[in-house]
């Protein structure tokens, strides 16, 4: 083998193990039923996350980073 | 040997296009197909706030789900603020929103609008949102703009009108960290520019009231952590912590710990306490006893805290799989707010108020 050659099969070798690092995911999906369950989800309804966000934006100076996409208070 | 590197560089090639392809197949699930019919409450330091709330949620071909809502508070409002210097009112917001996702290979791609009227004050919006899963759906990275425009006005004032403009940029990351955990972060920093103050509120300098006088901008930052993990009883935990800061001397602090469990395959309930602190505007003053350009009395811009305690519950009436699900829901929290530099200027201690929080609502996904 060329030394060329060896080294582009080293470089290759090198990004297909890297590229496996990177994309391959530790957690299968068919590892994820617990994590689909619906006790871990965040939110148990659009307009219930809504509501909050609401009461919380007119009382409290603080404001975003809640996850409740979209946004705009409309009040004053 | 010829012949065999040519096999050895062969094979690394294929495992390299293999490895490329197996990361680019997947593809995101457009939102469930789904109504809400709410009833929403708050009451508490003499504000009542309710009103019902519609929303339908449908997907069309298979790439777009449309989204429409409808939102409505009808505020009785005899405050502190209202009792000590005006007359009680009662006054009637309304909302609409609607939008619309598009999926495309591991992106979602929101665009959404709504528009809120209330006698005094309109407020519409823009926003576009896209999440992009990645690492074989391990992480899911998301970004999100919206642009806001007010009306101001005044009751009984028809010569008062200003206009107030708010910029909004997040971005979230949400990782599968183990089979039973999930961590996020998202960070989201708000610009304000225009009439961000109340034309009815008054502040006091040296006892008297006076028109509150705030700055005319405003930049804010938020970071949030979240942790939540799967206890492995059909229960979970989740942790919350929230930082924020911003240009009028704001620094507020949120954490949240909650617990949640299902009873069989009809009921789940979630249970939560929450703890607010926040440190008052550097142009807040309870009493100003000097003249300065800026002064508020404010108590949303106050020192003080809240505590909120809270509890959901979910009931399945109806399941069909793979068809639709009916649900029952109810939620309630306890919140006590203590402000550290408001006075109820009717007793002369520093104010503190209770508030419940209640919402009852049907949902279905179909």
């Amino acid at each position: 083998m060329s030394a060329r050659r060896l080294s582009i099969a080293v470089v290759l070798a090198g990004i297909a193990l890297l590229g496996g690092c990177a994309i391959e995911p530790w957690v299968k999906p068919y590892e994820r039923e617990q994590l689909a369950d619906p006790v871990m989800k965040a939110s148990r309804g659009t307009l219930a996350d809504k509501h909050v966000e609401h009461v919380r934006d007119v009382r409290e100076a603080a404001r975003g980073a809640t996850g409740v996409q979209g946004g705009g208070c409309g009040c004053n | 040997m010829a012949a065999t590197s040519s096999r050895l560089f062969r094979r690394l090639a294929a495992l390299l296009g293999g490895v490329l392809a197996a990361g680019g197949a997947r593809a995101v699930d457009l939102p469930e197909d789904r109504a809400e019919a709410l009833y929403h409450s708050y009451t508490g330091g003499g504000v009542t706030a309710n009103g019902p709330a519609l929303l339908v949620r449908k997907s069309v071909l298979d790439k777009v789900s449309l989204q429409g809502s409808y939102y409505v508070d009808s505020v009785s409002n005899a405050s502190i603020d209202v009792v000590t210097t005006a007359s009680p009112y009662r006054e009637r917001r309304t909302e609409y929103g609607f939008s619309a996702d598009y999926a495309y290979r591991d992106s979602l791609i929101t665009l959404g609008t709504s528009s809120s009227k209330e006698p005094d004050y309109t407020a519409n919006s823009v926003s576009l949102d896209i999440s992009q899963e990645s690492f074989g759906g391990m992480t899911t990275t998301s970004l999100g703009f919206t642009r806001g425009t007010d009306t101001v006005g005044k009751h009984n004032a028809p010569e008062f009108a200003d206009t107030a403009k708010h910029w909004q940029y997040r971005f979230g990351v949400t990782q599968i960290l183990t089979k039973q955990w999930l961590a996020s972060a998202n960070f989201e920093a708000i610009a304000d520019d225009g009439y961000l103050q109340s034309p009815y509120r008054v502040a006091r300098v040296f006892g008297a009231a006076v028109p509150e006088r705030d700055p005319r901008t405003r930049s804010s930052r938020a970071l949030k952590f979240r942790a939540v993990g799967d206890l492995g009883h059909h229960d979970a935990v989740h942790a919350d912590y929230r930082y924020f800061w911003d240009t009028w001397g704001i620094k507020a602090h949120t954490a949240e710990f909650g617990y949640s469990r299902s009873f069989g395959d009809a009921i789940l309930a979630d249970s939560f306490v929450r703890y607010y602190t926040q440190q008052h505007a550097i142009f807040y003053s309870d009493n100003a006893q000097q003249e300065t350009t800026y002064v508020s009395r404010n108590r949303q811009l106050s020192s003080f805290n809240d505590i909120g305690l809270g509890a959901k519950l979910a009931y399945t009436v109806r399941k069909v799989p793979g068809r639709y699900e009916l649900k029952l829901n109810g939620g309630y929290e306890y919140v006590r707010f203590k402000f550290s530099d408001f006075t109820d200027i009717r007793t002369g201690s520093l104010y503190a108020t209770n508030a419940s929080v209640l919402q009852l609502f049907v949902s279905g996904t179909f």
